[in-house]
């Protein structure tokens, strides 16, 4: 590769026909690229392999990815649209490189952190001792909607209480990792990582023959086992799971069939199932059968409409009663999302701390909490500067990003922030790291996050090597989101 | 199994023969339409009858019925929920329903035979394209049976897959000849006009039994035998014996599996009982109209005990 030249405030590397431009935007760090233009370890063999790459070759895999993806049926809903049909995520070819030795850093930090999450659940359906001790205001709990006062002395099976977790990460530099956000609730996503790896295979497989990836197809049988780990005592050896989904018209619907699928376990609506003889039972072509694991990705308040919402038929009635009577493992517990409150991030430090003894290993990004009068000051002087982001909000919906919104959004964000402080928190605007991307003009450096997914049971924190990378495809774009122009990578961890 | 799952299953299958049947129609009416000058709107009137379109295509259209409006009908009217392009989406939504006890090869197949019709029938389809859209149709199917066949275990998923398909092949096979029937009544056949020939050649056409018919009986097509054929059969896999023999086949599996009989087996026999033990002769004797009425009840009540006994809906 040649050094390019600088021209204006970009610089412009050129190898054969590849062009990679990277903005120079403070210390932005290219994780092929590094920040000086300077070609990292763990893509040398895959940069070996693309230099010797036809373009009009990739370019015919590339629209081959997506024939792939359709004829699957990888597809999802985008809400709030009239034509709410089935769109892809797009993928782009170019996969994203991790060092084994990274990657076990990584996984130290977040074994620490999701087990953090999980004793914090615990105290906080049980003692307290968190908020007796000081370390967590009393109202970030009392106040919260995501506390469920009806898992207070609750205990689940096995003691875990977020049987999935996925941590997203965003990246700054060689060693610097920062935890955006905990998804404690039912996180999606894992289709993708195995998706996509699937297509990887399938088209590129001298690319898996130079390069020793580490493998992450025993997602669905380690899911399957972990579930299985954490069934009611009642239960036999052969644990009868099944998988909850809202239906065919959820946008995660694709994923919920597909991890049955893998597993070998039924898919279930809330009208296949009701409650017979204390257990939760599914209707099948025998009768009623009892069920004791589920693992739901129907959320919280539409799970119990006897319990929750009385209106949701999504859920099964009385099946809360169920659980509490101890007849039935729900994956992940309800009530878990009081950890993944965007307000509840903040303390987090102090919550790993407060649990392990440690100080957290993987970092946060600081964060203004708008309820405070100080910081809410801090945040209307710095609006530009910063990233404003809903409390509840999700999806990359409702948030703020300062320096590239125009004077009237910053206007109409002060408005609210004024308005309603405690519904709001404000980050920094961190300097993301790029990966290139295949664009017709070649390699393009585009924002990343990483969402490692993990298993918790009794015997111990299983985390897949790699998960799923969602970019942002707009030139410059910060939002990963897929209802938001984000696209996915495959996610390499290679072997040492 | 979910009971939820056999359901999709056998409706998922039903759907796909339906629109399967519906080309065929269209291609035996285009076909009459083609060799015949006057009464052809006449012909197209019978096809939408013996598609179980018509009530739905008056309803909307009224009762002057030209080719065109026909066939758009039958083939992608989204007011028609039997048209082929409904038949196409609502087999997909049942395969995502029943995906888990899919192979991967069938369900691509069931999308892809949606993806596929979908783009061939996003416009109304002019004539000379119609010969390739009904063969796409006939085609995609098939490739869906194929990977049933080369793929699925022989349990009660395949099962309840099959007694669909034979539900609806029956039912289609009934009501060809029950909107048919005066063509093959003996008292009002004028034996060997040209008219009458090619009443039934169209009534072989739209099952695809043709060939099989001139193999079996030569080239002097008579109603009788046309007639015995269709219904009695039991080497042509669209007769009404060859599909009730299917059914109680595979409900038999279903009981040894499940170690149960339930009502719907012996309906089932009952069904298969009428329907074979009873010669050509006879049956045109008691009624030939009368004998399939009672056969599409029949069926009907059939297919609501399966539903029951299988826990379908609940």
């Amino acid at each position: 590769m040649n050094r390019g030249d600088a021209f204006g405030n970009a610089i412009v590397f050129r190898f054969g026909w590849h062009k990679l431009t990277l903005m120079k935007q403070g210390q932005l760090f290219d994780e092929m690229w590094g920040q000086d233009g300077a070609l990292r370890e763990a893509y040398s063999d895959f940069n070996t392999w693309f230099a010797g790459q036809e373009p009009s070759r990739l370019r015919k895999k590339q629209a081959e990815a997506e024939r792939l993806f359709r004829l699957t049926g990888i597809t999802f809903n985008v809400y709030g649209r009239a034509e709410a049909t089935e769109r892809l995520i797009p993928f782009d070819i170019i996969p994203r490189i991790i060092s084994g030795r990274e990657w076990s850093r990584l996984c130290r930090g977040i074994e620490q952190r999701v087990r953090a999450i999980n004793a914090f659940l615990h105290d906080i359906y049980h003692r307290q001792e968190i908020i007796r001790a000081g370390r967590l205001p009393v109202e970030m709990i009392a106040k919260n909607a995501a506390f469920l006062p009806q898992m207070i002395g609750v205990s689940p099976p096995g003691g875990v209480y977020t049987h999935i977790v996925g941590i997203d990460l965003v990246r700054t530099g060689p060693d610097e990792f920062f935890v955006l956000e905990d998804n404690a609730r039912t996180p999606s996503g894992v289709s993708y990582m195995l998706e996509n790896r699937e297509t990887m295979l399938h088209m590129f497989p001298e690319l898996f023959s130079q390069n020793r990836v580490q493998s992450v197809q025993n997602y669905p049988r380690q899911l399957r086992r972990s579930l299985a780990a954490c069934a009611p005592a009642m239960s036999g050896d052969r644990p009868t799971v099944a998988v909850l989904t809202p239906g065919i018209y959820n946008s995660a619907y694709y994923e919920h069939s597909f991890l049955a699928d893998k597993m070998g376990v039924e898919l279930v609506e809330g009208h296949d199932l009701r409650v017979v003889d204390g257990r939760v039972a599914m209707r099948t072509t025998r009768g009623y059968q009892p069920i004791d694991v589920l693992y739901r990705r129907v959320d919280d308040d539409f799970l119990d409409p006897l319990n929750f919402r009385p209106d949701s038929a999504l859920g099964v009635p009385g099946i809360l009663d169920v659980y509490r009577s101890g007849g039935i493992t729900i994956a992940n517990a309800p009530g878990t999302g009081i950890a993944d409150d965007k307000a509840i991030y903040s303390y987090m430090p102090e919550i790993v701390e407060f649990y392990t003894g440690e100080k957290a290993l993987l970092k946060n990004v600081p964060t203004w909490r708008c309820n405070d009068p100080e910081s809410l000051a801090y945040v209307l002087d710095n609006l530009a500067e910063l990233v404003v982001k809903e409390v509840h909000g999700s999806g990359g919906y409702g948030m703020l990003i300062g320096p590239t919104s125009s004077k009237r959004e910053l206007e109409e964000f002060r408005r609210k922030l004024k308005a309603k402080p405690s519904n709001y928190i404000a980050q920094p605007t961190l300097s993301l790291s790029t990966v290139p991307i295949f664009t017709k003009a070649g390699l393009a450096p585009r924002h990343v996050d990483l969402r490692p997914f993990v298993l918790v049971s009794p015997q111990g924190v299983d985390i897949t090597p790699g998960g799923l990378t969602r970019v942002a495809l707009k030139k410059g774009s910060l939002v990963v989101n897929s209802s938001q122009g984000g696209g996915t990578k495959d996610t390499w961890v290679l072997e040492d | 199994m979910l009971g939820k799952t056999a359901g999709g299953l056998f409706w998922m299958f039903r759907y796909l023969e339906r629109s399967e049947n519906t080309a065929r129609l269209i291609e035996a009416g285009q076909r009459i339409a083609l060799t015949r000058s006057n009464s052809a709107d006449d012909e197209w009137a019978s096809v939408l009858q013996s598609a179980g379109a018509y009530g739905g295509f008056v309803d909307i259209h009224g009762t002057e019925i030209s080719r065109d409006g026909a066939i758009d009908w039958m083939l992608r009217d989204p007011d028609n929920p039997s048209s082929v392009l409904n038949m196409a989406e609502a087999a997909r939504n049942n395969g995502k329903t029943v995906r888990t006890a899919l192979t991967r090869e069938v369900w691509e197949s069931i999308n892809e035979n949606w993806m596929t019709l979908r783009d061939a029938l996003a416009r109304k389809v002019p004539e000379r394209d119609l010969p390739d859209v009904l063969a796409l149709i006939r085609q995609r199917s098939a490739f869906v049976r194929g990977a049933m066949h080369g793929t699925m275990l022989r349990n009660d998923i395949y099962d309840f897959a099959r007694i669909g398909t034979f539900m609806e092949r029956a039912d289609n096979t009934a009501r060809i000849l029950d909107v048919k029937y005066y063509v093959l009544l003996p008292s009002v056949v004028a034996v060997g006009t040209s008219i009458d020939n090619v009443q039934w050649q169209t009534i072989l056409r739209s099952v695809s039994a043709e060939g099989g018919f001139h193999m079996t009986f030569g080239q002097d097509a008579r109603p009788r035998e046309i007639a015995q054929f269709l219904m009695l059969d039991k080497r042509m896999p669209r007769s009404l014996a060859f599909c009730v023999g299917k059914i109680r086949d595979n409900l038999g599996y279903l009981a040894d599996d499940y170690g149960a009989r339930l009502s719907c087996h012996d309906l089932c026999d009952q069904l298969a009982e009428h329907t074979m033990s009873h010669t050509i002769d006879e049956i045109i004797e008691m009624g030939l109209h009368e004998f399939i009425s009672d056969f599409l009840k029949s069926l009907a009540s059939l297919g609501s005990q399966i539903e029951t006994d299988y826990r379908f809906y609940n």
